[in-house]
């Protein structure tokens, strides 16, 4: 909606005789939208299978169509960027809402391909033994049922499983989708929304230690509704300052170009405070979920409580789409306040990459672990960010498709350790693991040297594209300190190798389970990505400069 | 033709890889393979010998052009092969006694269960020499240079069962290194001087070069020249390296590695014509070398050793003749080819000799052998005669003229560098003279006591074949070993005269190496009558001290510069005391650095990094009031800086 649209509704409505005739009929480009509404789609069958299909067939159904329209989607991201919407078609769509451009179908194929892995490990039922001869996977056989009650037991006894997981995801993958592409402040906060709800309910969901899952969806919830609340606030700011929620307007009255003040607005429209306040408090928002330090605090505890599976996809796919709406706002919406928010910005980016980096080394629990090196890597991401440059969104936009498969594979490892009380995650019982399952642990080692951007792994090639940018863009500074904050975090990830591969094993250490093939391709994908993205990145580094950038 | 070139080098190269990876199925032909492609190296060059010779003097350099080996925009190496008077000269050196040492380990390592390794090895040797005198440029140059260092190393280093065998490889090898660091700066120093390294370039651009740097480039190749070649200060390794079998050090000696480095300084001639500072300390090493070899063979009662002595020695004449400039490198190569018969004929003939003794190296146990072995008495005493410079032998042509150029440098310098080669005459008369007398004549000193003691007769496994306690039955040895040996002879008696009458050897590499007589302030009857009597004071002297008196089968205590002698004149003792704990004592600070300081700030600096992870994971105490409270007040800070932003 533009500004005239959202005014028009209010004025036009007291003083117009025909007010149906006023009102314009929405014009919606369905093609360009077909990713996100094919998604949606889906996600509503995946609802009416839950309440017209037998509980036996459930899982194979809701499996199914899920996969199908992941592939789907993916099919129509690949069909807008090669009829030229990612850069000689790129416009904005549906009344101005939705941006379909280079970074947003990059993104879009980013998270579907990072939806189709957690996917694969969301539908993994072979690692946990059999229950009363069902087979089950990592979620709550019945969310509902207190943890430990009678129900709890007569739904796992009956061979419940909770296959609500797959819409969640799906409507997840939805309002991710739209978030990077969102061109107006609303669509933000709608999709915000839309990715986030889900989240929540998806990480009170492991079918072991309930209780800290559940509390990790709690925290997550009303630190999430926190954050939300702020990025609000600033939309409501923002409005204030600029009359509109549309992001080429308000770019337009940040630059000066539009100067007719709204009479409505005239004791707000150009004032900086508010320009300046409600800038600061949607980055907030969106810093808060892409994990950057002081808003982070969320993100071992959720990492850690979530069913690993959900994590890995979290941890993915919510970072990629996150960065993606901070780069449209911080390039689209308000290039013209570059001098302010950068140096913000290169706090956030210091303190982030430094404190994620430090406080992992002392973690003892590998999924907090990754944890905080993913908040190290939002500071890498961060500084790939701030060089405001074209080349600045191509490596954000690879670094990102790098990272979220390495990510994705790391917590699909994460599920196959396992000794009786579910995963083991602490890292002692990772000692001596090269000796006993080789395979697992070289391939565990592979996504660790890619975290610490080790040459031949694709983190190598993305947190080079990130600080090269970054250098150009003047932040040498800060290029110095995450070169710094790389070499404190190689320390933790090399130590998980020597504990692998140089330490006796236990004799109770975990066992490695032997996963279905599911978790096999999501493990083996996010290897043989790592390495051709290591190996030849040129391909991708290419595809992500065609693919950088916005239209405003 | 200049196809055939890469020939000479594939023959032995070819034997090496079929040798050494040909596995134990080929044990009962293996000599004969590497012997009949060190033969078919040798055919080669003589076609290519032939072939030159029917051309005139200007037409005769081949260049055959391989392939492209490092094409990185200006850094440009080629394998390219260069085929003309001079490495003609060392080709037929090389694959001439190199073929003939080859049918001598026939008989030679006749017992010995690793024989076709042995002979992978010599044809490695041959094949990284060839490659080295037929290189283009000096890369190609450095890769046979290395090549022929390892070859070293692995025949030194033949017994590795022998604790001595093994370190005396290593010495060889790391002596090496330090002159092969002098090569590779020298190459280093031309590509930024001249931007390339191939020999026509370099050698046509040093007159618009900087005496300075050439003078650097210059020292740098003695350097190099110096291991490779055992000159002072580099000589140590020499003397060791009669750890090896026999024939290994005849062919180090005489045809292949020490003669390399006379090879690099005569090759680069155009470098050091321009450099005289260069060219003044080329002529100091050579001159303190040939004395310094001949004091040390005189003490020597190894009888290998004290030919070692006498190499370093007459190498010393070839540095010291190289050194003089046009003057002298036409010498210093003739007298290289005529060593190259008479050394490898004496050493053959020690390993004759020690065959034929149970592997007895001590000459004070030997005594009267003339009559046990006389095909080896007569070859060796030839070889003898021709390394004293006995008129009409070999010897005589080569050294004489290297006396000559020397005394015909002029002005003070060439009187001392004159009077030292004379005095080296005369000492080389002495230690050889020795070492016949000690052999051959006298009384049989073997007779009634066992030979070696049985450390050092499990050295050799021949001499399990011999048995090994008992006294030892001295007899000549097989054909197969002194063929090689007359063949040699021959060239030792004929060699000096054949090149010298007419000049023929002169005109012959003149196009190459140039040529200029000196202004002699001795005429050249002089200098050969002074030569004459110092080889008849030599002579004498020793007759005076081991024919007419007997000789102690112990050592007697001798003087002080004897007893220095024996110990090599100190070398490694001097080498030890500077380099080895000058060395030590330097590691050892170092390491206490690395320990107190830069370990004190790394782990300084991991251990206040960890602390601080401790405290701040402290910060994440579980509690979700704590962490609403911490993106509050991260928000308050964010909005506040952006405003402090905007004020600022």
């Amino acid at each position: 909606m533009s500004a005239s649209a959202v005014h028009s509704l209010w004025t036009t409505a007291a003083t117009a005789a025909d007010p149906i005739s006023k009102i314009p009929a929405p014009k919606i480009e369905y093609g360009q939208l077909s990713p996100t509404l094919i998604v949606v789609g889906a996600a509503i069958v995946g609802v009416l299978i839950e309440a017209f299909v037998p509980r036996k067939s459930r899982y194979y159904a809701q499996v199914f169509v899920s996969a199908v329209a992941l592939v789907a989607a993916f099919a129509a991201v690949v069909a807008l960027a090669a009829g030229g919407y990612g850069t000689t078609k790129a416009h904005i769509a549906a009344m101005g809402a939705i941006a379909v451009d280079g970074p947003s179908l990059f993104l879009q194929g980013t998270i579907l391909l990072s939806g189709l892995v957690g996917l694969f490990t969301f539908a993994e039922r072979r690692l946990d033994p059999e229950t009363h001869g069902n087979r089950v996977d990592s979620f709550a056989a019945q969310a509902a049922s207190v943890p430990g009650s009678d129900s709890e037991k007569a739904a796992v006894k009956a061979g419940f499983t909770t296959t609500e997981v797959f819409p969640l995801l799906l409507f997840a993958i939805a309002g991710m989708l739209v978030f990077p592409s969102a061109n107006d402040l609303l669509t933000l906060f709608v999709a915000l929304e839309v990715f986030s709800l889900p989240l929540y309910l998806l990480c009170a969901l492991a079918r072991r230690k309930r209780l800290m899952s559940q509390e990790a969806a709690v925290k997550y919830f009303l630190l999430g509704a926190f954050a939300s609340a702020f990025t609000l606030f600033g939309i409501a700011l923002l409005y204030g300052y600029a009359g509109s929620v549309s992001y080429a307007t308000i770019a337009h009255v940040v630059d000066g170009s539009v100067t007719n003040v709204d009479p409505a607005l005239a004791n707000t429209m150009g004032n900086d405070a508010l320009l300046l306040v409600g800038g600061a408090m949607i980055v907030m928002g969106l810093l808060f979920k892409v994990g950057a330090i002081p808003f982070h605090m969320w993100t071992p505890d959720v990492y850690q409580g979530a069913p690993t599976p959900v994590t890995g996809f979290m941890a993915a796919a919510t970072k990629v789409a996150a960065f993606g709406a901070l780069l449209r706002l911080l390039y689209v919406v308000l290039p013209g306040l570059r001098w302010d928010w950068r140096p913000v910005m290169w706090a956030v980016a210091i303190v982030t990459m430094l404190g994620g980096a430090i406080v992992a080394i002392t973690q003892t629990d590998i999924k907090r672990l990754l944890a905080y090196s993913s908040i190290a890597h939002a500071g890498f991401i961060l500084a790939g960010v701030i060089a405001t440059s074209k080349d600045g969104v191509s490596s954000v936009l690879f670094y990102l498709g790098a990272y979220s498969f390495v990510t994705i594979g790391a917590f699909a490892v994460v599920t196959l350790v396992r000794d009786a009380g579910g995963e083991a995650t602490h890292l002692s019982k990772w000692a001596g693991l090269g000796r006993r399952s080789p395979l697992v642990a070289a391939v565990f080692a592979v996504f660790l040297l890619a975290f610490a951007g080790i040459p031949l792994t694709s983190g190598f090639a993305g947190k080079f594209a990130v600080f090269k940018a970054a250098a150009e863009g003047g932040a040498a500074p800060l290029v110095v300190v995450g070169v710094i904050s790389s070499a404190v975090a190689a320390f933790f990830y090399i130590r998980v190798i020597v504990l692998m591969f140089f330490s006796e094993p236990r004799p109770d250490g975990p066992t490695v389970a032997v996963p279905s093939p599911l978790t096999m391709a999501a493990i083996g994908l996010g290897v043989a990505v790592t390495l051709v993205l290591g190996v030849a990145p040129q391909y991708f580094l290419d595809l992500a400069a065609q693919a950088g950038v916005f239209v405003r | 033709m200049e196809n055939l070139i890469a020939l000479l080098v594939a023959a032995p190269l070819l034997g090496a890889a079929v040798l050494l990876c040909g596995g134990r199925r080929l044990d009962a032909v293996g000599q004969w393979i590497g012997t009949v492609l060190a033969g078919a190296s040798f055919v080669i060059g003589v076609v290519l010998f032939a072939d030159m010779l029917g051309k005139d003097a200007e037409h005769r350099i081949l260049i055959q052009h391989l392939w492209t080996w490092i094409p990185v925009e200006s850094f440009q190496a080629d394998v390219t092969f260069r085929l003309d008077q001079l490495s003609m000269t060392f080709v037929l050196l090389i694959t001439g006694v190199g073929s003939l040492i080859h049918l001598y380990s026939v008989g030679y390592m006749e017992h010995d269960e690793r024989r076709r390794r042995f002979f992978g090895y010599l044809n490695l040797f041959l094949a990284a020499m060839l490659l080295l005198v037929l290189a283009d440029n000096y890369l190609l140059l450095y890769v046979g240079w290395e090549g022929v260092g390892l070859a070293s190393y692995l025949l030194i280093g033949f017994w590795q069962h022998k604790p001595s065998a093994a370190t005396a490889a290593k010495k060889a090898f790391l002596v090496n290194r330090v002159g092969d660091m002098g090569l590779s700066i020298a190459i280093m120093l031309m590509f930024t001087t001249f931007g390339t390294f191939a020999f026509g370039p370099v050698f046509s651009h040093v007159g618009e070069t900087g005496e300075g740097k050439l003078t650097a480039i210059g020292l740098m190749l003695l350097l190099a020249a110096c291991g490779k070649s055992a000159q002072v200060p580099l000589q140590s390794w020499l003397g060791d390296a009669m750890e090896g079998p026999t024939p290994v050090s005849a062919l180090i000696h005489a045809a292949t590695m020490v003669t390399a480095g006379v090879y690099l300084i005569v090759r680069s001639g155009a470098i050091f014509n321009a450099a005289p500072d260069a060219q003044l300390a080329v002529t100091v090493v050579g001159a303190v070398t040939l004395l310094f070899g001949a004091i040390v063979g005189c003490a020597k009662d190894d009888i290998k050793k004290a030919l070692a002595g006498s190499t370093m020695s007459q190498i010393g004449y070839m540095v010291l003749a190289a050194g003089l400039g046009p003057i002298g490198y036409v010498f210093a190569i003739m007298h290289l080819v005529t060593h190259g018969f008479f050394k490898a004929g004496l050493f053959l003939g020690a390993g004759s000799v020690m065959h034929g003794m149970n592997d007895e190296v001590d000459m004070r146990k030997y005594g009267g052998l003339r009559k046990y072995m006389p095909v080896t008495f007569i070859t060796f005493g030839l070889g003898y005669l021709a390394i004293i410079g006995f008129p009409g032998l070999s010897g005589f042509f080569s050294k004489d003229k290297i006396i000559e150029a020397a005394f015909a440098k002029g002005g003070t310098e060439g009187w001392i560098l004159g009077g030292a080669a004379l005095l080296g005459a005369a000492i080389t008369a002495f230690y050889m003279t020795r070492v016949m007398l000690m052999t051959f004549f006298g009384e049989e000193r073997w007779r009634n006591q066992p030979t070696r003691s049985p450390e050092a007769a499990s050295a050799e496994p021949a001499a399990e074949h011999h048995g090994e306690h008992a006294e030892p039955h001295p007899h000549e040895s097989p054909k197969v070993m002194t063929i090689p040996m007359i063949v040699l002879a021959v060239g030792s008696v004929f060699g000096g005269a054949f090149f010298s009458i007419g000049d023929r050897f002169l005109h012959w590499l003149e196009p190459i190496t140039g040529h200029s007589e000196g202004n002699s302030p001795l005429s050249a009857a002089t200098v050969t009558g002074g030569t004459m009597v110092c080889l008849l004071i030599g002579v004498g002297i020793a007759y005076a001290m081991y024919g007419r008196r007997p000789v102690p089968s112990v050592a007697p205590r001798g003087s002080l510069l004897t007893r220095a002698a024996r110990r090599d004149l100190l070398q490694d003792d001097f080498n030890h005391v500077v380099l080895v704990r000058g060395g030590e004592h330097l590691t050892r600070s170092l390491v206490y650095v690395d320990h107190t300081l830069v370990d004190g700030v790394v782990n300084g600096t991991a251990a206040s990094v960890g602390g601080l992870s401790g405290r701040m994971r402290k910060l994440q105490n579980g509690f979700a009031r704590s962490y609403a409270v911490s993106m509050f007040g991260g928000a308050a800070i964010l909005v506040a800086a952006t405003l402090l932003m905007r004020a600022v």
